[in-house]
């Protein structure tokens, strides 16, 4: 007599309802039925990068100026950038989360704190790269401060400082995702939802793939960005 | 109570640190989940780096790899490995770690035997030397520097990424801020921050340390030389140039 059986559990041994239903590693509908969702999210990742960089880089310009002025300032900054960029952003945002809790700013905070030791390394470097005699030269014609930074150290060091936002960006992108431990990881909330929604496969590739090609979309535009601000620069780099 | 004190009453209770799933067990598996993978890691990109860089070809192809890693987030990859076959736990975990450490093994050593010097090799092959012993005895020890530039960075971001796998059903000492944030216990948060977070700055001396012993050439404390060298930043802090 035929046992009451059905095949897979024959096969498999414990008959799940997950092994029935098929878990595509791609699914259009899902893009598009959810599409709202992700827009939303995607939202979330682009102002947090945003935030994260202009504000690491309008506090990293003047650390980077400081720095190079005096070398008391130029050791610790670098030490400390060294220590920081050492701590894993779980701990980082677990730091932060006491203070200001359950927030896009807890992750915000956490992301300023990266690209800005980015960002003033990169800006340090490039400011060090400008030779001494043309800032003495211009200040022999005549130029203030200001101008000096405005005409002669800005142009000069603008590759570097470029080259520091393009590897802030990119790395912001993919650190946006880690903020899921406070609830605004961006589109990493699709990859942590995806996950604690019985593996939904899905949305985890749909997160996944959005935060590589926002990365990519970042890194070509600031490449763009690099071109247009450089132009000097283009007849030197075919 | 701050969650700083609470914290420290935390790791302050030896009973925390030995019971079972406590912080030495967890650190055990965080530190095996790490030297696995950055073996692995190791084992399959250094021989490539070095037949690449010996031969001078697929430069391009290591830029490329090396550049399009920091665009992908640990987090994506621990996952899609966790949801794969393989299943979540600390085989995934260990894969997905490994995969992250291979791009900057790769690159640093790719660079350094790249760059040792055409004219030594010529040298070297002049005194009868054959390919493989100017490769084992001139183009390694020269690039060792930067090969251990390559292992401390890949090592360091493992140790750090690990604690991301309990994000995902994975081990290590991630699962302290996990359940801290799981418990609303501020004070378990903080602890498994700080045991991480030091963990991880402790990996990087240590292997400054490692790549300082193993560099061959005469040994020179930075504090004692007599000409300090001039202050300048580095453009990046890792060889990678990504946060952890």
């Amino acid at each position: 007599m035929r046992p009451v059986v059905s095949a897979a559990a024959e096969a498999g041994g414990a008959v799940l309802a997950v092994d029935e239903a098929p878990n595509p590693w791609i699914d259009p509908s899902y893009v598009t039925e959810n599409w709202d969702t992700i827009l939303r999210y995607l939202g979330e990742h682009i102002r947090l990068t945003l935030g994260a960089v202009v504000l690491g880089a309008l506090i990293a310009l003047p650390l980077a100026l400081l720095a190079r002025r005096n070398r008391v300032v130029a050791g610790p900054v670098l030490a400390v950038s060294t220590i920081v960029y050492t701590i894993p952003s779980l701990a980082m945002f677990a730091f932060i989360f006491p203070f200001t809790g359950l927030s896009a700013t807890t992750v915000l905070i956490g992301l300023v704190a990266y690209s800005l030791v980015i960002l003033v390394r990169n800006f340090l470097t490039g400011l060090q790269g400008v030779p001494a005699d043309v800032r003495e030269a211009a200040r022999g014609m005549g130029y203030g401060p200001v101008r000096l930074f405005w005409q002669i150290d800005l142009p000069l060091a603008l590759p570097a400082f470029m080259t520091g936002l393009r590897i802030a960006t990119v790395s912001t992108v993919a650190l946006v995702t880690v903020g899921v431990l406070v609830g605004h990881g961006g589109l990493g909330q699709l990859i942590y939802g995806g996950f604690n929604a019985n593996f939904y496969r899905a949305e985890i590739v749909t997160g996944s793939v959005g935060c590589v090609l926002l990365a990519l979309l970042a890194d070509v535009l600031l490449a763009g960005a690099e071109r247009l601000v450089t132009p000097w620069a283009r007849a030197v780099r075919p | 109570m701050s969650a700083f004190g609470e914290a420290m009453v935390y790791l302050n209770d030896p009973f925390n640190w030995t019971r079972r799933d406590g912080i030495l067990e967890l650190l055990g598996e965080h530190l095996t989940i790490s030297a696995v993978a950055v073996l692995a890691a190791f084992v399959i990109a250094f021989p490539i780096a070095v037949a690449l860089g010996t031969s001078g070809r697929g430069g391009g192809a290591v830029v490329v790899v090396s550049n399009v890693s920091r665009a992908v987030p640990t987090l994506a990859l621990l996952t899609l490995f966790a949801v794969s076959p393989i299943g979540f736990g600390n085989r995934a975990t260990t894969i997905a770690l490994a995969v992250f450490a291979i791009p900057p093994i790769l690159a640093n050593t790719y660079v350094g035997v790249r760059g040792v010097d055409a004219d030594v090799r010529e040298a070297a092959r002049g005194m009868g030397m054959s390919s493989g012993e100017v490769t084992r005895r001139v183009d390694l020890p020269l690039a060792l520097p930067l090969i251990m530039t390559g292992l401390r960075t890949a090592t360091v971001q493992v140790v750090a990424t690990a604690s991301l796998a309990a994000l995902v059903g994975g081990g290590g000492l991630g699962r302290l801020v996990r359940l801290g944030f799981g418990q609303q216990d501020y004070g378990l948060i903080i602890a498994g921050a700080l045991l991480i977070a030091v963990l991880a700055v402790l990996t990087e001396l240590l292997l400054v340390l490692l790549s300082w012993v193993a560099t061959p050439g005469p040994k020179r404390f930075p504090w004692t030389s007599a000409k300090r060298p001039v202050l300048a930043a580095s453009a990046e802090p890792t060889a990678s140039g990504v946060p952890l």
